[in-house]
């Protein structure tokens, strides 16, 4: 079974931000389905979080218990539905707090469907000029089509329609992640991208004869 | 066990008053503080270092060297060195004069330091910072051992015919500590040369802390300088006491608050929750760290945090009564009553690392050396 986590940056409750991300993951899960897989939806509002993000900016990084386990439950899922209210033509802060306190690595190789809400189809580009960068710089695999919904998109056909093809690319590249054998060879595990939480010390630590070849002044 | 004093030197504006010290005042603030320590029984007082405003700290052995001069007992370290951008044949030469000056009541705690721009106005670059780390480091060592070094590395003019001067004390370089917060290969680095591991611990929740200690105490164990439960530990601590926890929260408050570091964030009550920082009785400062040892193991040096964040200083003389008279007493009782036979009290001293003889792994640059390539050489057969 596969985990595909559900981030969503709406502040009122409800949210048209949480609406589009509660369809979005139902088409997703439908699209899994329909190749026979399953898969787990975890949703994180992160306007529960809000004050804990701010902790962590202002102390350096101090790790809270919940943002602690919100940034492992990040690195370690096979996909991220991303989605944001448009404030001021980019993401909201809220958003941006949150990706800025992942690990650099935490979402390496990880297909991410991203999706903005907003009041009028003049913030549409925000995808594409504001998120898809974002994710790139996190080397994330940004799926396609992204999805864009204005205040009169939940009255029209088209959503769904776009929601059902950018869920129809989701499922496909999380089901097809991890085959990393070309043409018929074994899989190149060595290939497969590092992604960490940055939580956890690293207990695989480089042999220190390693760390100073080089730097004993003699060789 | 060692117990004392950490101070990083800040310049801050007391947040009750509106009034900043001047440098001078500062500075005098520091030397006494070290002066009090002394007086009230605790063993160690170290001083960061830093070269940017608004800290003051940025000649340690100048002023280790004064207040060496002024006391008799207490043991003079830094928290941290900077290994990445001063030159180690400086760092060579201040520290082993220090030794002389102090009669060896010296030792030192290598750090990266973390203000970007240092760097560069040192001539380095902050991307090497681990690199910087492990070969300057390595040739600070040369030099307290070697007579006479010759040496080409990546970061510094190559030196041939070279003596530092003076030698150490009694031919016996000080002790060193490495400090990092969450670097792996620092922890590896104090592991490899027995040297001991510090973690500041009061920014973090104690499960990190926990992890990094466990880290160096395996490696430790791992190139054969003992049992893990025997590698050399210090931990930093804050506190803020008073006669009850109400009385303490109402003065830390407000300096808590806007503390340069965690000030306009976390409120006192969470940041106690998540770091070791306890604000209030004396009872309540020694049972929270007596609980340190259940997570780090029994351990070697303890520091404390009092000076900071525009506390004036009457207030910090008060903590640091406070510490000697009420807290330490009790903490050395119980912290020796938990601990085996076979574990350290204490980090090695000049006394005890001259007793050990000049044959002691102590007097090798690399004393792991041998036990790295056997254990490397076992896996190529393996």
């Amino acid at each position: 079974m596969s985990r595909i986590v559900v981030v969503t940056a709406g502040l009122t409750v409800p949210s048209s931000t949480r609406l589009l991300a509660d369809q979005i993951a139902e088409a997703t899960s439908a699209q899994v389905s329909a190749r026979g897989e399953s898969v787990e939806m975890d949703y994180v509002e992160l306007r529960e979080v809000a004050s804990e993000l701010a902790t962590f900016m202002v102390t350096g990084g101090i790790p809270t218990p919940r943002l602690t386990a919100l940034r492992e439950q990040v690195a370690a899922a096979d996909g991220l539905v991303a989605v944001t209210p448009v404030f001021n033509a980019s993401f909201s802060g809220l958003f941006k707090m949150f990706f800025d306190a992942l690990d650099p690595d935490g979402l390496t190789g990880t297909p991410v469907l991203i999706a903005a809400t907003a009041g009028t189809a003049r913030h549409s580009l925000v995808l594409d000029h504001a998120m898809r960068p974002l994710f790139a710089y996190l080397r994330a695999v940004v799926v396609p089509t992204g999805v864009f919904a204005a205040t009169e998109d939940f009255g029209s056909h088209g959503l769904s329609d776009r929601i059902t093809r950018a869920a129809s690319e989701l499922a496909a590249a999380v089901l097809s992640q991890g085959d990393y054998s070309v043409g018929g060879f074994a899989p190149d595990l060595a290939a497969r991208p590092r992604r960490t939480s940055g939580t956890q010390v690293e207990s695989d630590v480089t042999p220190f004869g390693d760390l100073l070849r080089g730097h004993t002044g003699t060789d | 066990m060692q117990f004392g004093i950490f101070s990083v030197g800040d310049v801050t504006e007391d947040p009750t008053t509106g009034r900043a010290p001047s440098e001078a005042e500062r500075i005098a603030s520091m030397t006494q503080l070290a002066l009090k320590a002394e007086e009230v029984g605790l063993d160690v007082f170290a001083t960061g270092e830093h070269h940017n405003p608004p800290f003051v700290v940025s000649s340690p052995t100048t002023h280790l060297g004064y207040i060496a001069a002024k006391t008799d007992k207490l043991l003079l370290s830094t928290s941290t060195t900077l290994i990445t951008t001063n030159d180690p044949v400086k760092i060579a030469e201040d520290y082993a004069f220090l030794q002389h000056l102090s009669g060896g009541r010296v030792d030192l705690m290598m750090g990266r330091g973390n203000t970007g721009p240092v760097y560069p106005w040192f001539g380095k670059d902050i991307r090497d910072g681990i690199k910087l780390a492990v070969e300057n480091y390595h040739l600070l060592r040369t030099l307290w051992r070697e007579e006479k070094v010759n040496w080409q590395g990546q970061f510094r003019t190559p030196l041939q015919g070279y003596t530092s001067t003076p030698a150490p004390l009694d031919g016996t370089p000080p002790f060193v500590w490495h400090g990092s917060i969450r670097s792996s290969e620092i922890a590896e680095q104090a592991a490899y040369y027995g040297d001991g591991f510090f973690h500041n611990h009061i920014f973090w929740n104690k499960e990190h802390t926990e992890a990094m200690v466990r880290l160096y105490r395996r490696r430790f164990e791992h190139y054969g300088h003992g049992a893990a439960d025997q590698a050399i530990v210090g931990l930093g601590g804050q506190v803020f006491m008073a006669s009850s926890e109400a009385e303490a929260k109402r003065v830390f408050r407000p300096y808590f608050d806007n503390a340069p570091v965690y000030g306009h964030g976390p409120s006192l009550e969470d940041f106690t929750e998540m770091t070791p920082l306890t604000v209030g009785t004396p009872e309540q400062v020694i049972e929270r760290t007596l609980g340190f040892a259940d997570y780090v193991g029994d351990y070697q040096r303890q520091l404390f945090l009092v000076d900071h964040a525009g506390l004036p200083t009457s207030l910090v003389m008060e903590q640091v009564e406070m510490l000697g008279t009420e807290v330490v007493p009790v903490l050395r009782k119980e912290f020796e009553r938990r601990r085996p036979a076979h574990v350290p009290s204490d980090p090695p001293t000049h006394a005890s690392l001259v007793a050990a003889g000049p044959d002691a792994p102590h007097h090798l640059v690399e004393p792991a050396r041998a036990r790295a390539e056997e254990l490397a050489a076992a896996k190529v057969d393996a």
